[in-house]
């Protein structure tokens, strides 16, 4: 694949806000310019179940929009860890919730983000935003996007109703940004 | 930078964006997944355009709905899934065989029966041969992209007015809810709505007085009892559907020196498209052959890549559109048996670009 392509699965428990921040990187890759791919794997799960969501960004039109072996993953729970972690491909790079996470069961072969992505969102006095925290920290070891670009694409990804929320959102994504 | 601006959205959203854009009035349909977004879309859309959203009680119901409101002449549609198609099929085959136009969608779930709601390509028989009772076929684009489920609505909308005939959209569960970039500007091929009506002002039902004094009675029906009357009906169709065939349309990727062709359609030609792109980097001679309608099936450009090519047929389904493929090059020179492979996805899987690298690996071993 040409260095420009780059892919990431999000996975955590629903309600996590893993959808909310692939749609969040796919709308701020398209305002960058490139083709971008999103789509979302759930069952017919609920609040709790697991979900995942796969991006694709790529300079080229996007072919297959889903992915066996990542290029990076951001890992909100432990279930997801188990499922995604053996799929990291052989240089990829991982972000892993160490709020939730034990450290023992990240494997030291691959190179890892380990956030305490749940502390540092109440620290920001929301701990809704662990989402945002992981993906400021992604942001940071992939290079993919700037981050003043995902933040600005906040405005589009956002519904009116939670406008007032933005701005604690970008703060989210700095946070974590900043952190790797 | 971009003359029209990109907006992201799932291919269902861009259905119901083409379905308005190309002059949709009207939509008829019950809820099932994954196609939920269609109507959901069109429950807002339409209402805002002084059409009519309707949320049926069965999907019997919808396509009967649908069958009423297209035999007025206006432009509509109804959209599901798999076992919500086959409830259909009843309403479909009187629309084929009363001349009515009417726009299907159909995002595949695997199947048979409930199955699941996972990405398949199981209806493409239902699809493509009629799926209801009697000779009927009904026009068949299957679209890949989010862009397309966009842009096919019109093509969609426009087929429909021109043949009288029911035109089925078959995506799936992949297609439906993948988000992409989308310019949602219409097409090229795009007919006007005021065109649609125009081709309708000839047969539509308009009710009792609405044509003047002295205008004939109009009948839309699909029972010919008297002798001889179906024959000559169905003598109709069967020109209908050879005309057809002027509609076919498909898309090549690097096929100009492959010596191995993948043929396939919808979502499994985009991720084998993904496939082809690595293999071409390593130097493999592999291209790609994507029927855009699948009904009429392209047999003649396929025919075309014959001489010196081979064919891997991948499709998610337990073989399907690898019979017309073999029946588009049956009796061609040089056709064996080793000429057309063919490589299964299982329905229900969301497969990636990786997994289908090991059969055209084999394929082009075979060539060789």
């Amino acid at each position: 694949m040409p260095e420009e392509y780059r892919d990431v699965i999000i996975a955590g428990f629903g309600g996590q806000g893993v959808m909310l921040i692939g749609n969040l990187l796919a709308q701020a890759g398209m305002e960058y310019g490139l083709e971008v791919s999103f789509i979302p794997v759930y069952g017919a799960e609920m609040r709790g179940g697991t979900a995942n969501c796969t991006v694709v960004l790529d300079k080229h039109p996007i072919g297959s929009p889903l992915v066996r072996e990542p290029l990076s993953t951001i890992i909100l729970n432990e279930p997801s860890l188990d499922k995604f972690q053996p799929r990291l491909s052989h240089g990829g790079v991982q972000v892993v919730n160490a709020s939730l996470i034990n450290k023992s069961l990240v494997d030291s072969d691959k190179q890892t983000v380990f956030i305490p992505a749940n502390d540092m969102a109440h620290e920001l006095g929301n701990g809704k935003l662990v989402n945002m925290v992981a993906l400021g920290a992604w942001l940071k070891a992939t290079r993919a996007l700037p981050l003043s670009v995902v933040q600005d694409a906040l405005h589009r990804v956002v519904n009116v109703h939670y406008a007032k929320l933005i701005p604690v959102n970008a703060r989210a994504l700095e946070v974590g940004y900043n952190f790797a | 930078m971009n003359p029209v601006e990109r907006i992201l959205i799932k291919g269902n959203e861009a259905v119901a964006f083409g379905a308005v854009d190309a002059g949709c009035r009207c939509y008829f349909g019950y809820p099932i997944t994954p196609q939920n977004e269609i109507p959901e879309a069109l429950s807002q859309l339409l209402p805002e355009r002084g059409g009519q959203f309707v949320q049926a009680e069965s999907e019997v119901a919808a396509v009967n709905m649908l069958l009423g409101a297209a035999a007025c002449g206006i432009p509509a549609m109804t959209s599901s899934s798999g076992c919500g198609i086959s409830l259909m099929q009843e309403g479909i085959s009187y629309m084929a065989g009363s001349h009515i136009p009417g726009v299907l969608v159909n995002m595949q779930r695997g199947g048979p029966g409930l199955g699941d709601i996972g990405p398949s390509q199981g209806d493409y028989f239902q699809a493509v041969k009629g799926g209801g009772h009697g000779d009927h076929r009904n026009l068949v684009l299957a679209p890949s992209t989010a862009q397309e489920c966009y842009d096919f609505m019109f093509r969609a909308f426009a087929l429909a007015f021109k043949y009288t005939n029911p035109v089925m959209v078959l995506g799936d569960a992949i297609v439906g809810q993948i988000k992409e970039p989308v310019r949602r500007v219409p097409p090229s091929d795009a007919v006007p709505g005021e065109e649609l009506a125009r081709l309708a002002a000839p047969w539509r039902m308009e009710g009792y007085g609405q044509r003047g004094a002295g205008a004939q009675p109009r009948l839309l029906k699909s029972v010919y009892l008297a002798e001889g009357a179906l024959a000559e009906r169905n003598q109709l169709l069967a020109e209908k559907y050879e005309a057809m065939r002027s509609e076919c349309a498909w898309e090549c990727v690097d096929v100009d020196d492959a010596t191995l062709v993948v043929v396939a359609f919808g979502s499994i030609a985009r991720i084998a498209r993904s496939t082809i792109r690595r293999l071409r980097a390593e130097g493999h001679r592999v291209g790609l052959f994507r029927p855009v309608t699948l009904f009429p099936f392209p047999s003649e450009a396929l025919r075309s890549l014959l001489p010196g090519r081979r064919f891997l047929v991948m499709e998610q389904n337990l073989g399907q559109m690898v019979e017309d493929v073999r029946q588009a090059l049956f009796g061609m020179p040089h056709v064996t048996s080793d000429t057309v492979k063919w490589h299964g996805i299982m329905p229900g899987l969301f497969i990636n670009a990786d997994e289908l690298r090991e059969p055209m690996m084999q394929s082009l071993k075979e060539v060789r």
